[in-house]
């Protein structure tokens, strides 16, 4: 614990990150206003001592839509990245441990995945079942999996040549137990680095999905919804859509931050790895 | 290179099948009958019927599958309902904007992200490389369509330099029609040169430390002459993947970022069409996005075994 902490970009990072998350915390018991608060007659206030952040166009708290929209955010890129790493991990060590044709398989189907940007992956499920903020998961979710699929993989092979890896076959355990008990350990920090990223990149594709219309959806709110409802506004009152973007920058600025020093903390070789490409 | 550029194909073909059959078979599993659900619950009895028997629904599914396939070979992708008009012609059409778009976002991400993460790593560790890379990792994390609002706002309402939003076809003025996506292809470009500098810069510097830089330099070249001969080269193979991989997305990016500017692209096509559930036209804009991904993807393999002799010996990558 004290190693990590003398690396200043990761306690900067994770403080940040921490400071987000609890604001979406509080929000789920206390917001300054409720946020389905409407109230004409005060909408459009500037920042001021009643309303931090100032109104938007319907009277509501903006600090409170912040707060509940970042909590939004938050869930649903925190529900993809797992299950983007509870189907994509077991089937990267899969591939890993037993080779051959589990591996083609694997490979192949993490190819087949990637063809289907989370985009037309939301534009499918909204079809199919109308909007909502679990299309976003959905479609996140399963951009994620062959990301946590080939990070799995590439991590378990450079383990599985290793001797105590060979001293475990020695004694006489399976794929499926030399993966969980040997490979799955070795590799959780490249899981937890590959985690920070993917979350981040989720609260980006939240953000997106929802302002097109296909993720979060009113009553609810998420930062992408908010710059949704501001942006037939935002020529008139561009604070209301200032307020959530900058509020994603720094998400997002913060967890990449906290990522980029998570990894140089437990493993400085790491440090040459660009896996933060795919937007 | 033959053999490699087959195996390569038919994992193309294979793929685009498979998803072909995963939309048609979502699409199609959609609860009751698709004629009724496209009609809505206020249609009558007979107008469901006459769309069922104009849709072909009343063949079997595997029927109506290889009929939409075999269709989409000769480029007829069946009609749209709610547009009345073939759906491969509305979808072309759109396309003269989408395609642009991304283009020029991909050729402005490279010219800014690519020069500048060589002089980031050239300055490797002095204040440059902590500037550049910080603005890089800001970039990265600016959501696109927000940065083309930003952009609206001080180009197009402040400056008014450049149209707020909307597009000229191009037969009309095909210079209002480039002037239209100007801002759009800054918005889209600005994380994907981020994104850009920070692989050429990683690539660049992984490449310095190699021995035939070395050997460069024991022959007497500079170290600059060193990097721009022999590194960059080598850095760029790197560089090239990540580029397939990104304009695949950003094909899929424009689709968030045209709702900014009010250009009628593919984006506000799919839209349009979700909304009243003209799933034919649904089902064809995905196809053409998935082809349009695949496809990138497959020429970024043959333009990296092109440059990389060494790749076309492995089976596998």
């Amino acid at each position: 614990m004290r190693r990590l902490l003398t690396h200043p970009s990761l306690v900067l990072g994770v403080v940040a990150t921490l400071v987000f998350v609890a604001l979406g915390l509080i929000s789920l018991v206390w917001t300054p206003y409720p946020i389905e608060q409407i109230d004409i007659p005060r909408r459009f206030l500037a920042p001021g001592a009643a309303h931090w952040l100032g109104t938007d166009n319907l009277g509501r708290d903006m600090l409170s839509l912040v707060m509940a929209g970042t909590w939004t955010s938050f869930v649903v890129a925190a529900i993809a990245v797992a299950i983007g790493a509870g189907i994509g991990v077991p089937l990267g060590l899969a591939a890993a441990a037993w080779g051959g044709p589990v591996e083609w398989l694997v490979l192949r189907f993490s190819d087949f995945i990637f063809a289907f940007p989370s985009v037309i992956v939301a534009i499918l499920i909204t079809t199919l079942l109308g909007p909502s903020a679990i299309n976003a998961i959905v479609a996140i979710g399963i951009f994620n999996i062959p990301v946590f699929a080939r990070v799995a993989r590439g991590g378990a092979l450079s383990i599985a040549t290793l001797d105590f890896v060979a001293a475990g076959r020695l004694a006489g355990l399976g794929n499926a137990m030399i993966a969980w008990r040997h490979l799955l350990p070795n590799i959780m920090s490249l899981l937890i680095v590959q985690g920070t990223i993917q979350l981040s990149l989720g609260i980006l594709a939240e953000a997106g999905l929802s302002y097109v219309g296909l993720g979060t959806q009113p009553p609810e709110t998420s930062l992408g919804l908010m710059l949704r409802s501001a942006q037939g506004l935002f020529l008139i009152h561009p604070w209301l859509s200032l307020v959530p973007g900058l509020c994603i920058v720094l998400i997002v600025v913060a967890l990449n931050i906290a990522g980029d020093g998570l990894r140089d903390a437990i493993d400085p070789r790491l440090r040459q790895g660009n896996s933060n490409v795919l937007a | 290179m033959i053999l490699f550029t087959l195996r390569r194909f038919l994992g193309f073909v294979v793929t685009l099948l498979v998803a072909a059959g995963v939309i048609f078979w979502l699409l199609d599993l959609l609860p009751g009958d698709t004629a009724q659900f496209m009609l809505g619950i206020n249609a009558t009895p007979e107008s469901v019927a006459r769309l069922r028997v104009q849709m072909g629904l009343d063949a079997p599914a595997h029927q109506r599958f290889l009929g939409w396939l075999w269709g989409m070979l000769q480029g007829d992708f069946g009609m749209s309902y709610t547009q009345r008009a073939p759906v491969a012609e509305l979808i072309w059409g759109r396309l003269g904007v989408t395609m642009p778009l991304s283009v020029l976002a991909m050729i402005i991400s490279m010219v800014v992200g690519l020069p500048l993460g060589i002089l980031a790593a050239r300055q490797r560790g002095k204040a440059l490389d902590t500037a550049l890379m910080v603005t890089a990792q800001t970039g990265i994390a600016i959501p696109n369509f927000w940065f083309g609002m930003l952009l609206t706002l001080l180009f197009a309402v402040t400056l008014r330099w450049l149209p707020p939003g909307g597009f000229t076809p191009w037969h009309e003025d095909s210079g209002a029609a480039l002037r239209g996506l100007i801002l759009p292809s800054l918005a889209l470009a600005l994380p994907q040169a981020s994104i850009l500098a920070r692989v050429m810069r990683t690539a660049l510097v992984d490449v310095t430390g190699q021995d035939y830089i070395r050997t460069a330099r024991a022959k007497g070249l500079t170290m600059g002459e060193a990097v721009w001969r022999h590194g960059v080269r080598n850095a760029l193979l790197p560089v090239l993947t990540i580029l397939g991989l990104q304009f695949a997305y950003l094909v899929a990016g424009t689709i968030i970022v045209e709702n900014v500017f009010y250009l009628p692209g593919l984006g506000k096509l799919i839209f349009t069409a979700i909304s009243e559930r003209d799933l034919i036209l649904v089902r064809g804009a995905t196809i053409i996005l998935i082809v349009a991904v695949t496809a990138t993807m497959l020429l970024t393999d043959l333009a990296y075994a092109l440059v990389d002799p060494r790749l076309r010996e492995r089976s596998a990558p």
